[in-house]
């Protein structure tokens, strides 16, 4: 096994045509897959006896939380790369996944508490999961914040990197603290949404949907990686060929 | 911090000579130093337990001057004053050495960086974690919290001030070279130091109550150590990248 496609993903010029090539490859599976996903959730599956037709928010909503959890990991594995290696492109990859992370937790939080309302009876319940999603959107804000208070590039790239390496080791301390803090101050239980007993019927799409959702993720952080890629080499003369400037 | 970027022994200091103090002594000197000029301007070190009086002041105004009702929400009163008030004073921690550039000579003398501002947090915390958990007592106090619960007060108080003090060190570290950073260091800082005041708080609730606290006591110190171990590190690292 040679490692010489990975140290190949080093050149920009490289890097930028392998992300084009690549990203086909999961824009169209992704869309095939939510697609059949939706049609799945949204009609095959049947109604939920306790909550209707109210817990089809969870097709979206839990493969937003899944991302905006893995987005982060992501993230903070790039920069710890980044920071080990000296590899601009790890850096690149952080950069660009971190708005969409950012998005999907934004996601997250809206479907969690239009989901609330019929559920709760209130858009917002001081709910462990959905307090730690909110927390770690402020981690996100914090991480995007970091970054674009540098206006040098390499020092934006690394001094970030720290932050998602700490933030990425709290996020579990963090996730447990406020589960201990919600078991002493809530008296009703709540419900989750994704109980394991889940019928066939409805978990096949929501695999779809988790499976659609990742690749979806890839195919975007590729779009916006070859973005970070032509702007971090703007001044290079192989920009100016591959765009035929 | 531009003239220097080309000195490339910034990353990769020598060693120190055979004959230099040992760590423990430099870490002693650090703490000397600190302590030293921090009390030429003290008025520095008042400022951030006015703030943290006058934040305590404002629920009463706020809400309800009735004690009975006061003891209720003491406890969350007096954590989120806590931790705004020891942000405001992690400005202090790092910019005047930066500034005048003795950061660089840390960085450039061959000595660990990660002790040198690990001696650095402790003066900081001295200075401003201490002082704090000294009046918090005073200020639950007057929030009509029983005099029994003060020594837990005065306990969970100390041990969250040091992971303040220890998770703002990453802040400040991360944020040195940003202008005017007070707000993306509040960003920064908060949410990683959410469990401190989820245990904090509840320490202080139970010790109002009258209930044991020393469990959540324990989860405090706890996140204290775990802090000592990691985040003078993280510190070095962010303060090395931040003097390139």
């Amino acid at each position: 096994m040679t490692w010489t496609w990975f140290h190949r993903l080093a050149s920009p010029p490289h890097l930028y045509r392998t992300a084009g090539r690549l990203t086909p490859w999961f824009a169209w599976p992704a869309a095939l897959l939510i697609i059949a996903g939706l049609i799945g959730g949204l009609w095959l599956a049947p109604p939920d006896y306790q909550q209707g037709d109210a817990y089809r928010i969870m097709y979206v909503h839990a493969p937003s939380a899944w991302l905006s959890l893995m987005v982060y990991t992501i993230m903070a594995v790039a920069g710890a790369i980044g920071l080990i290696w000296r590899m601009k492109a790890a850096h690149a990859l952080a950069a660009a996944a971190a708005p969409i992370g950012a998005s999907f937790t934004l996601a997250t939080l809206v479907t969690g508490s239009l989901w609330g309302k019929p559920m709760w009876g209130t858009y917002w319940q001081w709910d462990p999961r959905l307090t730690s999603e909110l927390l770690l959107f402020f981690l996100y804000l914090g991480y995007m914040g970091l970054r674009a208070a540098f206006e040098d590039l390499q020092r934006a790239d690394r001094v970030s990197a720290v932050l998602a390496v700490v933030g990425v080791i709290n996020v579990p301390i963090i996730h447990y603290s406020v589960v201990w803090w919600n078991s002493l101050h809530q008296g009703p239980s709540v419900m989750y949404l994704g109980k394991p007993t889940m019928p066939p019927s409805m978990l096949v799409p929501l695999l779809l949907m988790f499976l659609g959702f990742t690749l979806f993720f890839g195919a975007v952080v590729l779009v916006r990686l070859q973005g970070e890629v032509l702007n971090r080499e703007r001044a290079a003369h192989w920009v100016e060929e591959e765009l035929g400037a | 911090m531009s003239e220097l970027s080309v000195v490339p022994s910034l990353t990769r200091p020598e060693r120190a000579p055979r004959n230099a103090p040992g760590a423990a002594a430099v870490a002693w000197m650090m703490l000397e130093r600190d302590l030293k000029l921090a009390f030429r301007k003290a008025s520095q070190l008042v400022q951030p337990l006015a703030f943290f009086a006058m934040v305590t002041t404002l629920f009463p105004l706020a809400i309800t001057p009735e004690l009975t009702r006061l003891r209720h929400i003491a406890s969350g009163v007096l954590w989120a004053a806590a931790l705004l008030s020891s942000l405001l004073a992690l400005e202090f921690l790092f910019r005047d050495d930066a500034q005048d550039g003795t950061l660089e000579q840390y960085a450039l003398s061959g000595r660990a960086l990660t002790g040198l501002l690990a001696a650095k947090t402790a003066a900081h915390w001295l200075l401003t974690g201490l002082p704090l958990a000294l009046i918090a007592p005073l200020a639950a106090v007057s929030l009509g919290v029983p005099a029994h619960a003060l020594p837990g007060i005065l306990a969970s108080v100390t041990l969250g001030t040091v992971t303040m003090s220890l998770l703002g060190a990453i802040g400040a570290a991360l944020t040195l070279g940003v202008r005017r950073a007070g707000a993306l260091l509040s960003l920064l800082t908060l949410p990683l130091a959410i469990p401190v005041l989820i245990f904090g708080a509840h320490a202080t609730q139970l010790a109002i109550r009258g209930q044991p606290y020393g469990a959540a006591l324990t989860l405090l110190g706890a996140l204290a150590v775990f802090g000592m171990t990691l985040a003078p590190l993280a510190a070095a690292a962010a303060v090395r990248i931040n003097l390139e």
